[in-house]
């Protein structure tokens, strides 16, 4: 008598990516000026990626549900596959920023890109010991968009493809299981 | 029309009131986003009108506070940059200079050619975006 296997017993997530959405990559966008914005706004339309832009870390942090209030609705369903922020910005700066995103358990995995209009290369190299994904010369050119964008499908996809292996390997266990016991 | 609009951007190119920048932005303009770059363009003016008047006023105040001041014109160089306005970004340049050195006669002498081309090239791109449509 066959045992109905269901995917609980079976210890599998159904959620197997982290995409917002089938092929959509979410970005959080963080800049104050208004005209950046709505530029890296476009050019993150242009690579097909679902956008958000907020115009300070620290509504940046609100977003994300790290501004210590702790109220972010649907805060376990937020997926967000990359934060690109500008450095300079009044009040928490992209760098500040990028440290409190690294500090959190929930966030720390996502790829954050740091744009400045100022090629400085101490602060190029703090922003990446700080663990930033990329540095972005502003103005932002759409090959640097599509080149991260690519770059997170590619992760993406070998995260899904582990995950697909996986499940293989369970289920030819189960499967061998069952014919040992001769069901 | 199409060779009017032609010329007037040529000649913004040519006079060095435009550069790449621009037409990075008119690239990501599609059928259904059309207007991309003059809404860019618009925002961009109401943005550095703000900046002007806050600088303005710092001016006014007699007493330079060359920190503020380079603040401001960071901001104004940034989404000058960012429209691919090359003149104005010059003045920028400088008047970021003069405030590096501390030097208020730089800075005042700065400001007043940066209002000129700032108000030169928002005539040209208006002619540009009217011609357009």
């Amino acid at each position: 008598m066959a045992e109905v296997m269901r995917s609980e017993t079976l210890n599998i997530s159904n959620n197997t990516s982290s995409l917002a959405s089938p092929e959509l990559l979410h970005v959080l966008a963080v800049d104050d000026s208004i005209v950046d914005r709505k530029f890296i706004e476009r050019l993150l339309r242009v690579s097909s990626c679902k956008v958000t832009v907020v115009d300070s870390a620290t509504r940046a942090l609100q977003y994300l549900g790290l501004d210590g209030d702790n109220n972010s609705v649907g805060f376990e369903d937020l997926k967000i596959n990359l934060i690109m922020t500008d450095y300079s910005m009044p009040g928490m700066t992209g760098y500040e920023l990028l440290k409190k995103i690294k500090e959190s358990s929930a966030f720390r995995e996502i790829p954050v890109v740091i744009m400045s209009s100022e090629n400085i290369l101490p602060r190029i190299d703090r922003c990446l010991e700080e663990g930033a994904e990329d540095f972005l010369l502003k103005p932002v050119k759409l090959a640097d968009v599509k080149r991260l964008r690519d770059s997170l499908l590619k992760a993406e996809e070998r995260v899904f493809k582990n995950i697909m292996h996986k499940r293989e390997l369970e289920a030819n266990d189960i499967f061998s299981q069952l014919k040992r016991a001769k069901i | 029309m199409q060779r009017q609009v032609a010329l007037i951007k040529q000649s913004l190119f040519d006079q060095g009131y435009l550069d790449e920048q621009f037409i990075e932005l008119e690239e990501l303009q599609d059928d259904a986003n059309p207007n991309f770059v003059e809404e860019v363009a618009t925002l961009y003016f109401k943005d550095s009108a703000r900046l002007i008047s806050n600088i303005e006023q710092a001016l006014e105040r007699g007493s330079f506070d060359f920190n503020r001041l380079d603040n401001y014109m960071h901001q104004f160089k940034g989404s000058s940059t960012s429209i691919g306005a090359s003149k104005v970004k010059t003045e920028c340049t400088m008047f970021r200079e003069y405030c590096r050195v501390g030097n208020a006669e730089g800075c005042l002498r700065t400001f007043k050619q940066l209002k000129k081309e700032h108000a030169t090239l928002r005539k040209k791109l208006e002619q540009y975006f009217q011609a357009s449509k």
